[in-house]
């Protein structure tokens, strides 16, 4: 089911934490709702629950409009965070509870126990309790109650916090897997940027209560909107170089390297100071703007070596390559950056 | 789970042992005679007993001349120590939840008010309460003493209560209304079971209070017909005309058995008071 977001805003008291987020999550697509702690994300997922109540603005699922309706009455599935699993009942009980209050009879509730077990893959567990389950048991019934109502959108805050490494990724794929079979309308708030690209169709970023971009994943990594949207995606990150527009070029502050806008760029008035990104994978040997530097770092990182490239205004690049071995912290290094992939920001962080 | 923990070796165990039973034999001693001389009889001036009777029992079955009939007292007791357990336990658990979760204007100075009105020793408040008692015609009936004795026991179970509620995550009860429950059902059905530990030890020390009160029964309630085992017993050893210790002891012996075999019960829960909370 569509939702849709319409001059949402939500404040605390006199605290505004959203104004005017304007938002459509299509039908059966998983939106990711990204951000650092504290912008306003999990604030948002909260009134699509109900159980923020909305300030201004409205929240329609497909064309009811749900602002004043209570969270009961809402039909969405939660995962909390910390799972939210009820200790005293056992898994059977927890996933059967949304059934129970809503007067199902008992045979029913049991069908479809059974069934939404068979789907998250947890049936040998049906009589444990809670504290008897690990983390990505307790996720998976969680995902189970979530589901069991057959729910017009699911909202995942933040699911995977709290598991270890391997299980995020196993529990990540698992969750993409439930979403595609069941073809519900999924919200997913994180702030890793690697869930919310490897789990949804789409991602909005979202910072101080506004939201910044929204795009799939690919075309957000590619063509981010802003340096802050740039800086988020990315792993490892995006390496910023301060400088100044001179003509069709930028003078990288304290090198003599002019680095030629790329052609999408509009010039810039001579003098304008301006940031260029530049994502690790688009600097090395093979690039063609060459940016000389010395090492000043090596990750090894098994398939690949990530080299901090240090410039003489002391930046640092970025560059990751194929493991080799000729290079070592102090070397000095030629190394170019691939004139194509370099992005251009203003001063106040748009992209140009 | 309680696990056992194994004796420190840091020091010997035996000289403490020695040395506690020493401080406390002559406790022990009474106990055993109070117990001793309900059934037997012994010479004026001799402490070693020297016949078997069960003449000290007779109460059971033989009203005692100007007495209440001791089964009708012992059911009072009972009503009297029920009925206010009862009622803490429904005030306490509704509005601990309350003044835990909800929006309560003046929730502070109400908790403060509670705190207060729990320092008050009863003895000061009793000649307002009974006039206010007598007053609206509830003097020597057992409802009036239920009541004034629910209210004196209420400040400490809300107390309880609300600190009990305080540590259930906020999360369970989001998910419950998410899941579609009431928020009444949220919780009898999700919250509720979080706190039972606190439930059972609130309403067991209800009980043992109300079953060993004496002051409130004494002043609100002397008459026969709603009297308490607590005053039955102080009538036993104010009455100057026939004077009868060992009948006094054996009625004692006989108000502590429920006691002790509720504790025998329910110690577990009890000890629990500062445990509690939801585990998992």
């Amino acid at each position: 089911m569509r939702i849709l977001l319409e001059n949402f805003g939500k404040s605390f008291g006199t605290f505004k934490v959203i104004e005017n987020m304007n938002l459509e999550i299509r039908s059966g697509e998983m939106l990711a709702l990204l951000g650092p702690s504290g912008c306003g994300k999990s604030t948002t997922l909260f009134a699509i629950c109900g159980i923020h109540k909305v300030t201004t603005g409205r929240i329609l699922f497909g064309d009811r409009d749900v602002s004043n309706i209570p969270s009961q009455q809402r039909n969405v599935g939660v995962v909390f965070q910390s799972y939210a699993l009820y200790p005293h009942m056992t898994v059977t009980e927890n996933i059967g509870f949304p059934l129970m209050v809503n007067r199902l009879p008992s045979t029913e509730i049991k069908r479809q126990v059974d069934e939404i077990a068979a789907m998250v893959h947890i049936e040998d567990l049906m009589a444990r309790r809670p504290a008897e389950l690990s983390g990505g048991q307790q996720q998976r019934v969680a995902l189970a109650r979530a589901l069991v109502r057959k729910p017009d959108v699911l909202l995942l805050d933040e699911p995977l916090a709290n598991l270890d490494a391997g299980l995020r990724l196993e529990m990540r794929s698992e969750i993409r897997r439930i979403q595609l079979e069941t073809g519900i309308t999924a919200i997913l708030v994180t702030h890793d940027q690697v869930e919310a690209m490897s789990m949804c169709d789409r991602i909005a970023i979202m910072k101080a209560g506004k939201i910044n971009q929204i795009a799939t994943p690919t075309e957000m990594y590619h063509n981010p909107a802003s340096q802050f949207v740039a800086g988020f995606l990315g792993n490892p990150p995006i390496a910023f170089l301060q400088g100044t527009a001179e003509g069709d070029v930028v003078k990288v502050d304290k090198c003599d390297v002019p680095v030629p806008f790329p052609k999408t760029v509009k010039s810039r008035p001579a003098g304008a100071r301006v940031a260029l990104g530049i994502r690790p994978e688009d600097f090395g040997p093979a690039g063609n703007i060459v940016i000389p530097g010395r090492v000043s770092f090596v990750e090894t990182q098994g398939r690949e070596n990530l080299y901090d490239v240090q410039l003489a205004d002391g930046s640092i690049l970025r560059s990751i390559q194929p493991v080799r071995d000729d290079i070592a912290v102090g070397d000095l290094v030629n190394w170019g950056a691939n004139g194509d992939k370099v992005m251009v920001f203003a001063e106040d962080g748009a992209r140009l | 789970m309680a696990e056992e923990i194994s004796p420190s070796s840091n020091f010997r165990t035996w000289p403490v042992v020695v040395a506690l039973s020493l401080v406390s034999a002559p406790l022990v001693l009474m106990f055993i005679y109070l117990f001793v001389d309900t059934i037997t009889d012994h010479a004026p001036g001799s402490l070693i007993p020297n016949r078997f009777t069960l003449e000290h029992w007779t109460f059971l079955w033989q009203d005692r001349p100007g007495k209440a009939n001791i089964w009708r007292v012992t059911f009072n007791t009972l009503v009297f120590a029920t009925s206010t357990t009862i009622i803490v336990l429904l005030v306490s658990s509704t509005a601990g939840y309350v003044l835990s979760r909800l929006n309560v204007p003046g929730r502070a100075y109400f908790l403060a008010g509670v705190m207060v009105l729990h320092a008050f020793p009863s003895v000061t408040l009793i000649i307002a309460i009974f006039i206010v008692l007598q007053m609206v015609g509830l003097y020597n009936s057992l409802i009036g003493v239920i009541l004034v004795k629910a209210a004196l026991d209420l400040p400490l179970g809300i107390w309880l209560m609300k600190g009990f509620y305080d540590t259930v995550p906020w999360e369970i009860e989001m998910a419950g209304i998410t899941d579609g429950a009431s928020r009444f059902t949220v919780w009898r059905r999700l919250v509720l079971p979080q706190v039972m530990p606190a439930l059972m030890a609130v309403g067991l020390f209800s009980f043992l209070s109300g079953w060993s009160e004496y002051i409130l029964p004494q002043v609100l309630t002397p008459g026969n017909k709603v009297q308490v085992l607590s005053v039955y017993l102080a009538g036993l050893i104010a009455d100057d005309n026939n004077f009868d210790l060992a009948l006094f002891k054996s009625v004692g012996i006989f108000y502590i058995i429920p006691v002790l075999i509720l504790f025998l019960f329910f110690q577990k829960h009890l000890m629990n008071i500062y445990g509690g909370g939801s585990k998992g």
